[in-house]
């Protein structure tokens, strides 16, 4: 859903992008105990340290029109490296340091070809699951309240 | 003469520390968690994100236990704290075609794709008290059903455009700049940015009665609840240092399209137009009246005759916010010794020469009779 909301950019940028959607959609409780589970702590060094702030979230006039100014949300960022030198970005909706630090040792992490397809199996397969799940719970619950119409044949 | 008065330092104080207890209420009471304000009254939580145009629903239910359940008072607090953050930017528009959709009604089209999803509303209820749920609380699992996994739910404006019946949201000007009211001061006239801006975060009840003013007549839009749509779509925000827009997560968004009844122009045929509402958090009722308003302020750019309080742009939008509404009835609590000191001064000088001049003309009445 998310890569195809984003702007096209390169394969490599494109799955980066959806590495980050999942990590930043994730309950910070879920995202703990995928971390735990790659039993892993990689050397790092914090670049910028997670920090909150806003992001004034835009709609759009009508749905599709001119953009305007909705409301602000609190965003918490941050930026780390690990030993070789790769950036990892972490960044979500909410105030949630531990969490966004975790993401961007993950987004490092899942840069380095020696680790991608470990990270994906045991940290981004896992949280993607769950959040599939969650999203069907949601459409199977909404599907329950839609109406069925049926008319009423009166006389002959 | 000012004579400058200091004190009630102590009264404050204690007054503070009074209001504290009053607000913990009877102590053998658990205290709220954040969680169970968040999780039960979510629909509160929704209004002072929205009033406080601050989407962040923990700070919002640390609001409401603060504010004692006082909604305007808590969407005070919202503003006030994201003044102490620092501001990141802009997000990218985001797209409400692509919700992940947990409520999506029209009163219009009864076979549109995707269907009528009542959701989780208070639509068909009968109002009665329920005091089972005064006893326990609890509530049976939802039912599910089988979904198509496909399916889409496109916008019904999207839909109708066939016959160019129903107006277009109108082209966009790329990079044409976004008015912002938390970095500018609201002037006159407003574009429909600002507008729309200014009423996702108004009072809720303000534009309650306003939109129910124009149906009732004053300043007639003839509406009709094209499509109400809840749930939670992505944010995306450009990250200046990768080059490219990073995902923030999903935010909670209720959106309403209202279709309005037009008659035309000499420049344009007679077709339906449209209101549009728009707020973070579970808010139908807002994003209702915020459509309705949104649309009776259009009247000047579709040339309709200006005579109603809700198509008055300066009355709508300089009165809709309720925190600088609040600030300025309530003021009127603070301390006005001065003022009033001299206030009274001068009554009792207007009293005294229009004593004096009652006293003259009856003088000189006596003074008529006498001749």
């Amino acid at each position: 859903m998310t890569a195809s909301s984003l702007k096209e950019h390169s394969p490599e940028v494109t799955a980066r992008q959806s590495a980050m959607s999942i990590l930043t959609k994730a309950p910070p409780q879920d995202l703990a105990v995928a971390w735990a589970n790659l039993s892993y702590e990689p050397e790092h060094t914090v670049i910028r340290p997670a920090e909150t702030g806003l992001v004034m979230v835009r709609g759009r006039t009508g749905g599709t029109g001119a953009p305007f100014n909705m409301c602000e949300a609190t965003i918490t960022r941050c930026v780390i490296a690990l030993e070789d030198g790769t950036t990892g970005f972490g960044q979500a909706l909410g105030r949630d340091k531990q969490k966004v630090l975790r993401a961007a040792l993950v987004d490092a992490l899942w840069q380095q070809p020696e680790h991608r397809s470990t990270i994906e199996e045991k940290i981004l397969q896992p949280l993607a699951d769950l959040q599939e799940q969650a999203e069907s719970k949601t459409r199977a619950e909404v599907a329950a309240t839609k109406v069925d119409f049926f008319t009423m044949v009166r006389g002959e | 003469m000012y004579v400058a008065v200091k004190g009630g330092e102590k009264a404050i104080r204690n007054a503070h520390k009074l209001m504290a207890r009053d607000r913990r209420g009877d102590t053998n009471v658990p205290s709220l968690s954040l969680k169970q304000i968040s999780e039960q009254l979510y629909l509160s939580v929704s209004r002072v994100m929205a009033e406080g145009s601050l989407y962040d629903v923990e700070l919002a239910a640390l609001g409401i236990k603060q504010s004692r359940g006082d909604l305007i008072e808590a969407a005070f607090l919202m503003r006030a704290y994201r003044t102490t953050l620092p501001r990141f930017g802009y997000s990218k528009p985001i797209d409400t075609a692509k919700m992940l959709i947990r409520r999506r009604i029209s009163a219009t089209y009864k076979d549109l794709p995707g269907g009528q999803l009542l959701g989780p509303t208070f639509d068909y209820t009968q109002r009665l008290l329920d005091f089972k749920l005064a006893a326990d609380g609890e509530a049976p699992a939802p039912e599910t059903q089988e979904f198509e996994k496909e399916e889409v739910m496109p916008r019904v404006t999207d839909l109708l455009n066939d016959e160019g019946l129903i107006e277009q949201d109108a082209p966009i000007a790329p990079d044409a700049p976004v008015g912002d009211l938390t970095r500018e001061p609201l002037t006159f006239p407003a574009e429909r940015d600002l507008r729309l801006q200014n009423l996702a975060r108004g009072d809720e009840g303000f534009l309650l009665a306003l939109g129910y003013s124009t149906q009732r007549g004053f300043g007639r839009t003839h509406p009709f609840a094209g499509e109400i749509r809840l749930g939670e779509v992505e944010v995306d925000f450009f990250m200046e240092e990768l080059g490219f827009e990073v995902p923030l997560g999903t935010m909670t968004v209720t959106e309403c399209q209202m279709i309005n009844q037009f008659k035309g122009s000499a420049s344009a045929p007679p077709q339906f137009t449209r209101g549009y509402g728009l707020v973070p958090g579970q808010g139908e009722r807002k994003v209702m009246a915020m459509a309705l308003v949104d649309r009776s302020l259009r009247a000047e750019e579709l040339g309709e005759e200006i005579d109603s309080p809700t198509q008055d742009q300066e009355f709508v939008l300089s009165h809709s916010d309720n925190v600088q509404a609040t600030g300025f009835v309530e003021h009127l609590k603070l301390p006005h010794y001065v003022d009033f000191q001299s206030e009274l001064e001068l009554i009792r000088k207007v009293r005294k020469e229009w004593q004096e001049k009652r006293n003259a003309a009856e003088q000189e009445l006596v003074a008529e009779a006498a001749q």
